[in-house]
């Protein structure tokens, strides 16, 4: 699919995504919290995706975002638009940061040890969060209430995470056609030898995980304003959901590609909206088997799945057998 | 290739838009839907789950006794449950799908405090009456809601009567209250820090000097820490509070390590069976419980407190835990409204709420303009001889507190 | 903080208790570290679902005392049902990931865990379960330190279940067949050993000594179906100290964890012993990952 295709597919997307939430008012909660789905998709791959470093722990980033703006709206005593702007910019600022510690740190361990211990700090902030009074400690925070009704309330955050998800999408696009997204995959594909040629990798793959940790800082800060209540194991540092559900999505999707993330996102959401809730108690179990089965029978994800059945529509030349 | 995959999502899409079907009306035919999203899977899924058969046991009651009475039509009761995997995310995620896609116009709660503060944003705002009967923080009533009612007492009147209790019996004893000292164990959650708030403040109203003050992770498995603490500082009263988990590892583990303290009072006693578990080991532990089946309480229903008991034993096989009784009387509590709303306006129904006067096998039942119960207070019971035994208030009191627990060397 | 500190010196038998508390605790955490080192090494997966062998171990011996037998009997059960569940899963899922990427089993494994998390709770619910031992408690320093009888009885069996596993390794065919594949698959593969059935006998053997570890625990603390990460997670830990293939060290790392935890837990307060485990993993892989990076400097 060249580029011109793809453009054209992304407007009719976004086309679609403007709509959807006036065509189908009941669904607007939904349909926000699936475009906060792809963002966590999306973020994930530029550092999982593009330089193979499988992080469970960019949830701290998220959870940053949420008390940040909480903290923001409960002591700024300013509007709550104000409020919440500020609060989601001030989220982001502390996510770079503590990405840039995080990742000297943590970064220039390989493979599974990286793994392990981005799951480590995720959970250690998880408990650090909850032995915190100023933020409320474990009873966790509530967040005020949007000015107005529900309904609005709704459309306003279905267009402000569409925006976010748009912009981040536009950015990416760009980015892994630019000299830093080619060092990237260099790294994934054989860090030795990228750093052998000069690259400074370290610095890559933090820019990388700041970057990620940018949006969903930012991410972060409106979630807890559309989740309402902030609570630092399950809703704000949720390593067992959120935090796994990014590396799944964006797996199932294909990881490392602009449109995988995007489209496991938007799988993994409905499945779980249509199926899951009828399952009464038996959710995790199909969570489990479509872990198993995801990555024994289909690691590559169903981008590239799709690309090994058909790949001259990918662009690969094949030679008739 | 890629525009096939997009068209197959956009179907998914439409397909889940559709699926979900159209908004069931709240009253439909013959029937009034209640919406709850419960804790199924996950930490609170024990409890969750005696919360979901109060409430279908309820349910069942009223519907064979003829259903509920509205404007002169008989309707029958159903709920539509969620599973909120024990997750606050989940749970406000699931009260919205509840209020938009299902077109459910009232509420039960879930189980516990976390998932109630989750929840009651959501249905403030959509102005939906939700009478729950799990969450007990007393915070959840310190927001202004005007559609949140609770049929149980609130948390700082959970351990607040063992405090009483330990002054009263160290003034029997010529002791002067605030040479006593306590020392808390209160998990890390909503709930027990409220607990832990209103014991701190009862201590310092008889002068009580609180020498341990710690907190329980979620996921804790061992105390010997706080234990080791409270052998050393050798406090009068522990108080422990941490769900069905807390008090059975503090059973477990007091008796391992053998420590000597004159008054324990936990909570979650009967749901984490004490009792049946730890046999001996338990007596002498204050529990403070919402209902007991031996209180005088009764209705046309289900009879008396007692007869609750057993026709709950009858039905699921174990003796009901109060989280059962509770979440039975919330379904009361809404057919009564209904009938006496005579419509099915949600703002009828609120109002008729919170005019609500009646008395249930659980307890009387009157909200305040906050809407918590102030109509019921909290028992204490005593583990005497492997029963739970009242012995506060000494309305119901059915025996004299044990007291002092002797030491383990004497047991 | 302070104050604990301070109670510490004003009662310094309580730093024998706890002491004693956290060696006692850490033998059982050394007992799933073998597991797991053994599969590190041999197969190159990481195992997370290690955890919830040693839960699923927990609730066998629970099941049993429901039965009327006797729990230390669920400590052999627990460990043949879980070595015939392992290999059923080695050959149902681990067999297909396990020449994949790390980061593919490390999800497969994890995937599993969530899924029998669920199972467990559908079957025996989500209360706490503990079983009675019938043991009791021995006193040291007139009533100041106490040692609960099942938890030594837990401490012997985890030192002997070492000394077992080194023995098998060292004498049994199996034993050499395991090792062998360890230091190099394809060269064992050549000398004519089944890997496969290699890797199916390491992954049971695995799982039977979690098996064990968790009737112990079930006997000595508690089980719950959604707490089985916290062993994976000490398991980890510990391989990581002591290195793989390397089982004495394992114990040592095993009781120097749990001392350290629990010292933790009464200095920092209890609230933080989670955060500080975790901490701690942190900073034990950067500290590993410095030294490394120390030693490439080194040799360049």
């Amino acid at each position: 699919m060249n580029g011109r295709k793809q453009t054209v597919l992304a407007i009719v997307i976004a086309l679609i995504a403007l709509a959807l939430p006036l065509v189908t008012p009941d669904y607007r909660a939904q349909i926000a919290l699936l475009w906060v789905m792809v963002l966590f998709a999306m973020t994930w791959d530029i550092l999982g995706g593009q330089t193979g470093y499988n992080s469970f722990g960019n949830v701290v980033f998220f959870g940053i975002g949420m008390y940040a703006s909480a903290v923001v709206q409960r002591d700024s005593g300013l509007d709550y638009f104000l409020a919440l702007f500020l609060g989601m910019g001030l989220g982001g600022l502390i996510a770079i940061v503590v990405a840039a510690i995080m990742g000297s740190l943590v970064l220039r361990m390989r493979g599974h040890y990286f793994a392990i211990a981005t799951l480590g700090l995720g959970i250690a902030a998880a408990e650090l969060a909850a032995g915190w009074e100023f933020i409320g400690a474990g009873s966790g925070m509530t967040t005020p209430l949007f000015p107005g009704d529900p309904g609005v309330q709704y459309l306003f955050f279905c267009y402000l995470f569409f925006g976010l998800a748009a912009v981040v999408f536009c950015l990416l696009a760009w980015l892994y056609r630019t000299r830093f997204g080619l060092a990237l995959n260099a790294i994934r594909d054989n860090e030795d030898k990228a750093e052998a040629m000069g690259l400074k990798t370290g610095l890559y793959k933090t820019v990388a995980w700041m970057i990620a940790a940018f949006f969903l800082g930012i991410t972060g800060g409106a979630v807890g304003n559309l989740l309402r209540f902030v609570d630092p194991r399950d809703t704000a540092f949720a390593g067992p959901t959120y935090g796994v559900w990014m590396v799944l999505m964006a797996i199932l999707g294909g990881k490392g590609t602009l449109w995988g993330p995007v489209l496991g996102a938007v799988v993994f959401h409905v499945t779980q909206e249509v199926l899951w809730t009828h399952l009464l108690g038996w959710q995790r179990v199909a969570l489990g088997l479509i872990i198993v089965g995801i990555v024994v029978f289909f690691p590559q994800g169903i981008l590239g799945w799709a690309r090994e059945r058909w790949p001259e529509r990918f662009g690969h030349k094949v030679e008739a057998s | 290739m890629l525009r096939r995959l997009v068209r197959a999502c956009l179907a998914i899409v439409g397909l889940a838009v559709f699926a979900a079907g159209p908004a069931n009306a709240k009253v439909e035919d013959d029937t009034i839907y209640l919406g709850a999203a419960i804790s199924l899977t996950g930490k609170y899924a024990a409890n969750g789950e005696h919360t979901q058969r109060g409430y279908d046991l309820a349910v069942k009651m009223i519907n064979d006794a003829g259903g509920v009475t509205v404007d002169g039509k008989q309707y029958q009761l159903a709920v539509i449950y969620y599973d909120d995997e024990s997750t606050p995310a989940r749970g406000a995620q699931l009260a919205e799908r509840l209020i938009n896609q299902d077109g459910v116009d009232y509420m039960l709660g879930p189980y516990s405090s976390g998932l109630t503060e989750a929840m009651a944003p959501v249905t403030e705002q959509y102005g939906i009456p939700m009478i729950e009967a799990n969450g007990a923080s007393i915070s959840l009533f310190q927001n202004g809601y005007k559609y949140l009612f609770a049929v149980l007492s609130t948390t700082e009147q959970y351990l607040a009567s063992s405090v009483a209790l330990a002054a009263e019996l160290a003034e029997r004893e010529g002791r002067d209250p605030s040479t006593l000292t306590l020392a808390g164990a209160f998990e890390n959650d909503p709930f027990s820090q409220d607990i832990r708030a209103g014991v701190l403040a009862d201590a310092e109203k008889y002068g009580i000097t609180v020498v341990i003050d710690d907190q329980l992770p979620p996921e804790l498995n061992d105390m010997a820490a706080t234990l080791a603490k409270v052998k050393a500082l050798k406090p009068d009263i522990l108080v422990v509070s941490g769900h069905d988990k807390g008090a059975s590892l503090a059973i477990r583990q007091i008796e391992e390590m053998r420590v000597d303290v004159p008054l324990l009072a936990l909570t979650h006693c009967d749901s984490a069976d004490i009792i049946g578990n730890f046999g001996a080991a338990a007596e002498y532990t204050l529990c403070s419980s919402q209902w007991a089946p031996t209180l005088s309480y009764s209705d046309d229903l289900f009879g008396s407190a007692g007869d609750f008991a057993v026709l709950f034993e009858e039905t699921y096989g174990y003796a009901p835990p109060y989280q059962a009784a509770e979440s039975a009387a919330a379904v009361q509590v809404f057919a009564d409204a209904f009938e006496r709303a005579g419509s099915f306006d949600k703002d009828a129904v609120r109002d008729a709420i919170s005019a609500t006067k009646m008395e249930t096998f659980y307890g009387n039942i009157e909200f305040d303009e906050t809407g918590r119960n102030i109509a019921k207070p909290m028992v204490l019971y005593q583990v005497q001889d492997g029963n739970y035994v009242v012995v506060a208030p000494t309305k119901w009191a059915a025996a004299d507190v044990r007291f002092p627990t002797p030491p383990w060397a004497e047991r | 903080m302070a104050d604990n500190l301070a109670l510490l010196f004003d009662a310094p038998l309580l730093i024998v208790q706890l002491l004693i508390d956290g060696i006692l605790i850490g033998s059982i955490f050394a007992v799933a570290a073998y597991g797991m080192a053994l599969v590190w090494g041999v197969m190159n997966v990481i195992n997370i679902v290690q955890g919830e062998y040693v839960m699923l171990g927990g609730f066998i011996a629970f099941q049993l005392t429901l039965w009327g037998i006797n729990p230390f009997l669920g400590v052999p059960v627990a460990a043949v049902i879980l070595f015939l569940l392992g290999i059923g899963i080695y050959y149902g899922i681990i067999r297909r990931v396990v020449d994949k990427d790390m980061f593919i089993s490390l999800l497969a494994t994890f995937g599993l865990s969530i899924l029998m998390q669920q199972l467990m709770n559908q079957i025996w619910g989500s209360q706490v379960r503990t079983a009675q031992s019938g043991l009791s408690t021995w006193f040291l320093f007139d009533y100041q330190v106490t040692v609960s009888q099942v938890k030594l009885v837990a401490f012997a069996g985890a030192l002997l279940i070492g000394g077992l596993l080194i023995l098998f390794l060292k004498r049994t065919r199996l034993g050499q067949a395991i090792r062998a594949t360890a230091q190099n698959p394809r060269a064992a593969r050549v000398l004519g050993i089944d890997t496969n059935k290699v890797f199916a006998a390491t992954y049971g053997i695995n799982a039977a000594l979690c098996g064990a570890a968790g009737a112990f625990v079930v006997m000595a603390y508690s089980v719950h179906p959604y707490t089985g990460l916290p062993y994976t997670v000490r398991s980890f830990m510990i391989v990581v100290v002591a290195g793989l293939g390397n089982l004495p060290a394992v114990i040592l790392a095993g009781l120097g964890l749990g001392a350290a935890e629990t010292m933790a837990g009464f200095v920092l307060g209890v609230q933080f012993q989670v955060a500080f485990v975790f901490c701690l993993l942190v900073a034990i892989l950067v500290f590993r990952n410095t030294m490394l990076g120390r030693k490439r400097r080194y040799l360049k």
